[in-house]
C-alpha cells in the first residue's frame, strides 16, 4: 500500500474530525458562546493585534494565561486546546526559530561545543516568536471553538467584507465536505483495489487522475449549483438572517478587552 | 555580519567576540537547509508572530486591489454563475492542499493547487478562489494566521496564479500548441509561480529584522536577515516544493487533456479572448518584473554573500581551510561584465542595482525569447512526423 495514498486518507480524515469538534463545542453553554458574534470577531482580532504588538514576554504570557482562562470559562476541553497549539507550534515554529539561537548576534549565555554560543539576545528572539505564534493561534483557536460557523460568517459583515465574498465563503464550506467525501471515496476505492506496492510514477499518476476528476466534478457540480440556485430565485445576493441585538454584556466584554489589550501594548514600552 | 549590527551599542558589540553568520559551520547550514525542506514544504501559510502588524497591514494592502479587480472581472464576465463557480473552485483547492504528491526519492509533498485553478479559470477568478480557500483555512483550522490573511492571499492568491497563468500563456499560446508542450507550460508555470512566491515569502521575513527589532537588537518577529531567509525559502522550494507544484499542474494538466480536453478550453474560453488573455498576463508578468528590479536595492540591506556564491577570498573567509584549485583557476577564467552587480562609473549604491538588475531581466528574456524561438521553429516538424 502506498504511504502516499495512506497519508492523504489520514489527513482528509483528521480535517473532517477537526471540524465536527468545533461544531460541538460552539454549542455547549460558556462564557464565550453568550457573547455577540460580531463582537466577538472584533474583540479576538484587537487581542491577536495586542499579542502581535506587545514587545515584552510577560505581556504576551499575560495574554496566553487570557486565553487559558476564557477557555476554561467556556467549556473548552483545557487539555486538547494546550496540546492542538503546543504539539504543533513547536514543531514548526520551534524548528525553524531554532538556529536563531545561535545565529542571532549577542552577548553570551552558553557555550556549545564546535565553537558555538547560545546569545542572550538569541534566547529572548527564539522565546517572543514561540509565545507570540502559540499566542496567536489559541486566541483565533478560541473563537472558533466557541461560534457557530454560520454566526460567524455573518460577523464578517461588520467587518466590511463585500456580502457577494461571504456569500461564496458559505458555499465554499459547504463544498469542501462534498468535496471531501468524493477524494476519499476516490482515494478508498483506489486503496481497496491495490494489492501490491506501487512505483512512484504510477503513483504520481494516479493521484493526478484523482485531482483531475476531482477538477472536472467540481466545474460540473458549479453548473449545477448554479442551476439550482437559479430554479429557486437566486438573484445575484444572498440574504442572511438578521443578526441579534448588542447587549451591555457585550459592552462590557469589549471595554475590558480593549483595556486588556492597551495595558498589554502600553506595558514597558 | 548579520544586518541588525548597527543597532548594538558599541560597548555590547565589543562584548560579543563571536560573529556567528559568517562563521556559522557547514553543519549548521546543512540542517538548517534540512529542516527547512521538511518544513517548507508543508505549505508556505505564514501564521501570525512571524510578521508585525505593520508588514501584515502593507500585504494586505497590497491584496485588496486584486480582490476588486477579481470580483469585479468575475462579475463582468460570468455574472449570477460566479458565486458557485468560484465556491467549487475554493473547495477544491482546499481539498487539493491536502494532497501528498510523491517525488521522486521517496518523499512526499503538499502543492497548493493554485497554478492549476489560474489555468483553468484564469489568474483573477482564481485570486478569488485561493483566497476564499486561504481564508476558511486561517479562520477554521489555523492554518496561517489571521492578521497574516493579506500576506498569505497576497504570496500564495495572487503572486502564484499572476505568475504562472503568465509563463503557461506565453509558453502554450495559440490554440495548435501540442498536448506535450502544454503539460510542459503548465508545470513550468507552477514551478517558477511558486518560486516566486517563496522569493516573495522570504523577502517579506527578511526585512523583519532590519525593521523590527527590541533596543538590544533582539528581532522581535521573524529573527532572520534576508542573507539567511532567502536561501533558507527559496532552495527547498526550487528543490522540492516547486517540484511538487509541477508535478501535480502538470499531471492534472495532462489527465485533462487526454480525458476531458474541452474543460481546459473552457478555462481558457472564460476570458473575453484567450490571446488578450495572454498579452495581459504578459503584461501583468513585467509588472511583477519591474516591481522586482525596484526592490532590488533591498539587496544592499542583506549582509554577506548570498549562500552558495562564494569567490575565492570568500570561501576562505567562510573558514574553508584551502580553497579548491580548481575554483581558484576556474574563477579567473570568467570576469563577469558587472561584477558584483556594480556599474563602478555610477556612486549611487541603489540605483546601480536597480540596473543591474534591469540589464540582468534584459539578458533572461533574450536568452529565454531565444529558447522559445527555437522550440517554436522545430514545432512544425516535431507534428508532420
Amino acid at each position: 500500500m502506498s504511504r502516499a495514498l495512506e497519508r492523504s486518507l489520514g489527513e482528509i480524515g483528521a480535517r473532517l474530525e477537526q471540524s465536527l469538534f468545533a461544531e460541538e463545542v460552539s454549542r455547549r453553554a460558556g462564557l464565550l458562546q453568550s457573547l455577540d458574534p460580531r463582537v466577538k470577531v472584533v474583540t479576538t482580532l484587537a487581542l491577536i493585534v495586542a499579542a502581535n504588538l506587545a514587545r515584552r514576554a510577560p505581556a504576551i504570557a499575560g495574554l496566553y494565561l487570557l486565553a487559558l482562562l476564557l477557555a476554561w470559562a467556556s467549556a473548552v476541553p483545557l487539555g486538547l486546546f494546550v496540546r492542538r497549539v503546543w504539539l504543533a507550534v513547536p514543531l514548526f515554529t520551534g524548528l525553524v526559530a531554532l538556529p536563531a539561537l545561535v545565529l542571532t548576534p549577542g552577548p553570551v549565555l552558553a557555550q556549545l561545543p564546535l565553537g558555538l554560543a547560545v546569545t542572550r539576545t538569541g534566547a529572548v528572539t527564539v522565546l517572543l516568536l514561540l509565545l507570540r505564534v502559540g499566542t496567536s493561534v489559541s486566541l483565533g483557536l478560541l473563537l472558533v471553538l466557541t461560534t457557530p460557523w454560520p454566526a460567524l460568517l455573518r460577523a464578517l459583515t461588520v467587518l466590511r467584507v463585500p456580502d457577494t465574498l461571504v456569500l461564496i465563503v458559505g458555499m465554499t464550506y459547504r463544498y469542501i465536505y462534498v468535496l471531501l467525501r468524493l477524494a476519499n471515496d476516490m482515494f478508498l476505492s483506489r486503496k481497496s483495489r491495490v494489492v501490491s506496492r506501487l512505483s512512484a510514477a504510477r503513483e504520481r499518476q494516479m493521484q493526478g487522475a484523482i485531482a483531475g476528476t476531482l477538477l472536472a466534478r467540481s466545474l460540473h457540480t458549479s453548473g449545477e449549483v448554479y442551476l439550482t440556485m437559479q430554479s429557486r430565485g437566486f438573484r445575484g445576493y444572498g440574504q442572511t438572517l438578521r443578526p441579534g441585538r448588542v447587549t451591555w454584556r457585550d459592552c462590557l466584554w469589549a471595554a475590558a478587552v480593549a483595556l486588556v489589550a492597551a495595558l498589554a501594548v502600553l506595558v514597558a514600552r | 555580519m548579520a544586518g541588525y549590527e548597527p543597532s548594538l551599542s558599541p560597548k555590547e558589540a565589543q562584548v560579543d567576540t563571536y560573529s556567528p553568520l559568517a562563521r556559522a559551520p557547514r553543519w549548521l547550514k546543512v540542517y538548517y537547509g534540512l529542516a527547512a525542506v521538511v518544513l517548507f514544504t508543508t505549505g508556505m501559510h505564514v501564521p501570525d508572530g512571524y510578521l508585525s502588524p505593520v508588514t501584515c497591514a502593507v500585504m494586505f494592502a497590497l491584496a485588496l486591489p486584486f480582490w476588486v479587480l477579481g470580483l469585479r472581472r468575475v462579475r463582468e464576465t460570468l455574472s449570477a454563475r460566479s458565486a458557485p463557480l468560484i465556491a467549487l473552485m475554493a473547495a477544491f483547492s482546499f481539498v487539493i492542499m491536502m494532497f501528498n504528491v510523491p517525488l521522486p526519492g521517496g518523499t512526499t509533498g503538499h502543492a497548493t493547487g493554485a497554478a492549476l485553478a489560474a489555468i483553468v479559470l484564469g489568474p483573477e477568478v482564481a485570486a478569488i478562489a485561493v483566497s476564499v480557500a486561504l481564508l476558511i483555512q486561517a479562520l477554521l483550522f489555523g492554518d496561517g494566521g489571521i492578521l497574516a490573511i493579506g500576506a498569505n492571499c497576497f504570496n500564495i492568491a495572487v503572486v502564484i496564479p499572476f505568475v504562472s497563468a503568465a509563463v503557461y500563456r506565453w509558453l502554450a499560446s495559440g490554440a495548435s500548441s501540442s498536448a506535450r508542450r502544454r503539460v510542459a507550460a503548465a508545470a513550468l508555470g507552477g514551478y517558477v509561480g511558486l518560486t516566486v512566491a517563496a522569493f516573495l515569502t522570504a523577502v517579506e521575513f527578511g526585512i523583519q529584522p532590519a525593521l523590527f527589532h527590541a533596543a538590544d537588537g533582539a528581532p522581535l518577529y521573524a529573527p532572520y536577515p534576508l542573507a539567511v531567509a532567502i536561501p533558507a525559502m527559496v532552495i527547498p522550494h526550487l528543490l522540492v516544493a516547486s517540484v511538487v507544484e509541477a508535478a501535480l499542474t502538470g499531471l492534472v494538466v495532462a489527465y485533462l487533456l487526454r480525458i476531458n480536453p474541452q474543460l481546459l478550453r473552457a478555462g481558457e474560453g472564460a476570458q473575453p479572448a484567450a490571446e488578450a488573455g495572454g498579452r495581459r498576463g504578459l503584461r501583468v508578468l513585467w509588472l511583477v518584473l519591474a516591481a522586482l528590479v525596484v526592490a532590488a536595492p533591498l539587496g544592499l540591506l542583506a549582509p554577506g554573500t548570498a549562500w552558495g556564491e562564494w569567490g575565492a577570498e570568500e570561501l576562505a573567509e567562510l573558514g574553508l581551510g584551502a580553497v579548491p584549485r580548481g575554483l581558484e583557476r576556474l574563477g579567473a577564467l570568467w570576469g563577469a561584465p558587472l561584477p558584483d552587480y556594480d556599474l563602478p562609473s555610477l556612486g549611487n549604491a541603489g540605483l546601480s542595482y536597480v540596473l543591474s538588475a534591469v540589464i540582468g531581466v534584459a539578458v533572461t528574456v533574450l536568452v529565454v525569447w531565444l529558447f522559445a524561438a527555437l522550440l517554436a521553429s522545430r514545432r512544425p516538424a516535431e507534428g508532420s512526423r
